[in-house]
């Protein structure tokens, strides 16, 4: 046996950087704080490769099942024998796979901000909440029970909140913050129902007892049904719920796009590789419970995510600012992944949607992070956030240009990249178990690489836009995580996933099925040529085609009108009937009451303050007379 | 036994006119030296309560002669803590007309 007592190390160095650079930031240079934070960041990078390493190739499996190892447990709050609450590192198949996953990206964009953020006040402010996030992100992956998980969840949601308001002098920031945390708040309410419902019938919170498909939480079933579900199915769906708010799924997706107001590496750590895939992790987390004992859960999670991937494909088709285009890329793709979870079944060939999620999360976090990397260093040359003011980049940006462009392939799904691979597994998985969503997600690929070569035709070909100022290449600090990124978009396809992260841990036979990936390839191309004839060359041809599918275009680039369904709903009825009311008795009810006794004491006090003289012998007199009258009132009258 | 002649009801009624005295002095007069006679009337005519008593009706028993010492004894403190105090307040007020002495109030 290995011993991996050392991974607690793994978050806890990020969060001993966030406490110096939090709280001695301020004393040290920007440059070496933020040298410190990415320090710190190469270490934690190192570890986990280390780890990953040996736990795939070197520690025992057990008939060819790779092993739960609880790494690190101590009990936090021993609150009975029964009910305590730990806090721990357990290490399995998908969590080691998340640990390479967080600390590539966040090292890759550590570096990066060393180079976007130069110069930027609160620059080691920015770098202490970057290693706050990644200490969360660790922990929620590394959590061995679903409180830990939860704690870590909140801390995720509180630093992403941080991250996206660091802008805090600018109004649009700090109101996309807000509405990021309130929405996902609000979506947090459903998962810590299900998870009071879930552990109140099973009895644990620990991961291990809860996904073992031979253990008792699982072997008791479903449990009563209320209303026609399995009371295990509806804490499934409320655990889902919190999911679908911190992966942006439909209808809580409409945090994300607004998350966009923060720096631009932040949006590739956070809000397109990390913690945007939160809920497909806790799904696959949960997953014997969902298989076993909430199948209508597992559908409820498969249809979300193909409704918001085709969702926010369509909306992507019509954006013009770049980083949001990204954004309802990213909404679309975490879809992907929910869907292959929700058809996915357990054990060998049959999970083989689970292994595709899996896949699809580690290849996307690669290929999503480059864009919104490239979609920075485009933006800092431009300065502007809108594709309509780029063009014809390719020349100044030649690093970017060929990096942006293995991206765009990749999540395209052309063959050798990695976006092919895990695409294909999606769509295979699909095939067997839903041809409806199968067939949505062949729509959603042909979109998917339509927006991406829209976005690539317009900001690197087509006509020059005016510029400024010549733009220029961003300084090695930048293109150099670009670089590293690329190769990872370009060949982490080549990983075999299906011998090393699988539902059941255990290595099972897959191969490419070339009758779902040739015309998923073919869509793809199509797409390509699609937007090249659209946006290759200045032409007239988006805006006629914009003319006649008005309304529908029109509907599509304001996003379906679901933020004004949202402000409709919170201010016209909820604030309206439920909260004005609640303020009016709140304000004349409860606290009247409270000002009405004080008021009347005041009166009162005002009264009978004159009794109060100072006058020594007045006090004299008025004690004599009651001594006396006392005296008569026992003496004579009491009987 | 001694208490031939004076019956206890004499006793009583002294005590009661300088009790009464106390009383009327500390109320009416505005100087702190005499209103702290006038307490010490009040003590001393329930000493004279106490001994009378005791006296009379308990004459095996020493209980309200002891009381009365105690009396005394804190009677004599009390004076010397009350007159400190009037040294004070003469200082502070250069006056010891209690009804000058009224800071405390509302």
């Amino acid at each position: 046996m290995i011993n991996f007592s050392y991974t607690v190390w793994i978050p806890l160095i990020p969060f001993l950087m966030f406490l110096l650079l939090g709280l001695g930031g301020h004393k040290l240079k920007p440059k070496l704080s933020g040298l410190l934070g990415t320090g710190g960041l190469a270490v934690i990078t190192i570890l986990s490769y280390i780890t990953a390493y040996l736990y795939f190739f070197q520690s025992d499996k057990i008939e060819g099942t790779y092993q739960k190892i609880s790494a690190f447990s101590m009990t936090w709050l021993p609150l009975t024998d029964k009910l305590h609450i730990d806090l721990g590192v357990l290490l399995d198949p998908i969590s080691v796979m998340m640990l390479i996953v967080i600390s590539t990206v966040s090292f890759m964009v550590h570096i990066y901000s060393l180079g976007y953020m130069k110069g930027e006040r609160g620059f080691e402010r920015y770098f202490a909440f970057l290693s706050l996030f990644t200490f969360s992100m660790l922990g929620l992956v590394l959590a061995t029970n679903i409180l830990e998980m939860y704690i870590f969840w909140e801390l995720v949601g509180i630093s992403s909140y941080l991250l996206i308001g660091f802008y805090y002098q600018k109004p649009s920031a700090v109101r996309a913050s807000k509405k990021a945390f309130i929405v996902t708040r609000f979506a947090d309410l459903g998962f810590l129902i299900g998870i009071l419902i879930l552990s109140f019938n099973t009895k644990t919170l620990d991961f291990i007892t809860l996904t073992d498909p031979a253990g008792p939480a699982i072997a008791q079933g479903g449990g009563i049904s209320f209303m026609g579900l399995s009371v295990m199915t509806w804490s499934m769906i409320f655990v889902y719920m919190g999911g679908v708010g911190k992966s942006a799924m439909f209808p809580f997706h409409i945090w994300l796009p607004d998350a966009m107001e923060g720096p631009t590496p932040v949006s590739a750590l956070i809000h397109a590789a990390t913690m945007v895939v939160a809920g497909v992790y806790l799904v696959a987390r949960m997953f014997p419970i969902y298989i076993f004992s909430a199948p209508a859960a597992l559908e409820v999670v498969a249809y979300v995510g193909a409704f918001s991937s085709l969702f926010a494909a369509i909306i992507a088709c019509t954006q013009t600012d770049v980083k949001r285009v990204l954004a309802y890329s990213t909404i679309s793709q975490i879809g992907y992944m929910m869907l292959a979870l929700g058809v996915s079944g357990y054990g060998g060939h049959e999970g083989l949607g689970y292994m595709a999620s899996m896949f699809h999360l580690f290849t996307h976090a690669m290929f999503k992070a480059l864009l919104f990397l490239c979609a920075g260093a485009i933006i800092h040359a431009v300065h502007s956030n809108y594709f309509t003011d780029m063009g014809g980049l390719r020349k100044y940006l030649p690093i970017t240009h060929l990096t942006f462009l293995i991206a765009c392939l990749s999540i395209a799904g052309i063959p050798p990249l990695a976006g092919f691979f895990s695409k294909d597994e999606i769509l295979a998985a699909a095939l067997h178990h839903n041809r409806l969503l199968f067939s949505v997600e062949y729509a959603v690929a042909g979109l998917t690489t339509f927006y991406m070569f829209r976005l690539y035709f317009n900001i690197f070909w087509g006509s020059e836009a005016h510029y400024h100022h010549t733009p220029h290449e961003a300084p090695a600090t930048m293109t150099v995580p670009l670089i590293i990124l690329a190769i990872g978009s370009a060949l982490t396809g080549f990983i075999p996933f299906n011998k090393l992260v699988t539902s059941d841990s255990m290595a099972f036979e897959s191969n490419i099925e070339w009758t779902v990936a040739i015309p998923s390839v073919l869509i793809g191309l199509a797409g390509i040529a699609a937007a090249y004839v659209l946006y290759g060359k200045k032409t007239g041809f988006p805006d006629k085609i914009a003319a006649v599918f008005k309304y529908t275009y029109k509907l599509a680039y304001n996003k379906f009108y679901i933020d004004e369904i949202y402000l409709f709903i919170t201010k016209k009825i909820i604030f309206k009937y439920i909260s004005e009311p609640v303020a009016w008795f709140d304000r004349h009810i409860v606290d009247g009451m409270m000002n009405g006794i004080a008021s009347v004491t005041q009166i009162v006090s005002h009264r009978i303050r004159g009794f109060q003289s100072g006058q020594l012998q007045k006090y004299a007199f008025v004690f004599v007379t009651g001594a006396v009258l006392l005296a008569i009132f026992f003496i004579y009258l009491w009987r | 036994m001694m208490n031939t002649g004076i019956p206890l009801q004499y006793f009583l009624v002294l005590a009661t006119i300088m009790f009464f005295v106390g009383v009327y002095g500390f109320l009416t007069r505005r100087n702190l030296i005499t209103i702290l006679m006038s307490v010490e009337l009040i003590l001393n005519s329930v000493n004279i309560n106490l001994l009378a008593f005791n006296r009379y009706l308990y004459p095996h028993k020493l209980e309200g002669l002891f009381f009365s010492l105690f009396v005394i004894a804190v009677a004599a403190s009390e004076a010397a803590v009350a007159i400190a105090i009037i040294i004070n307040i003469y200082r502070r007020f250069t006056t010891i007309n209690v009804e000058n002495v009224n800071e405390m109030k509302y």
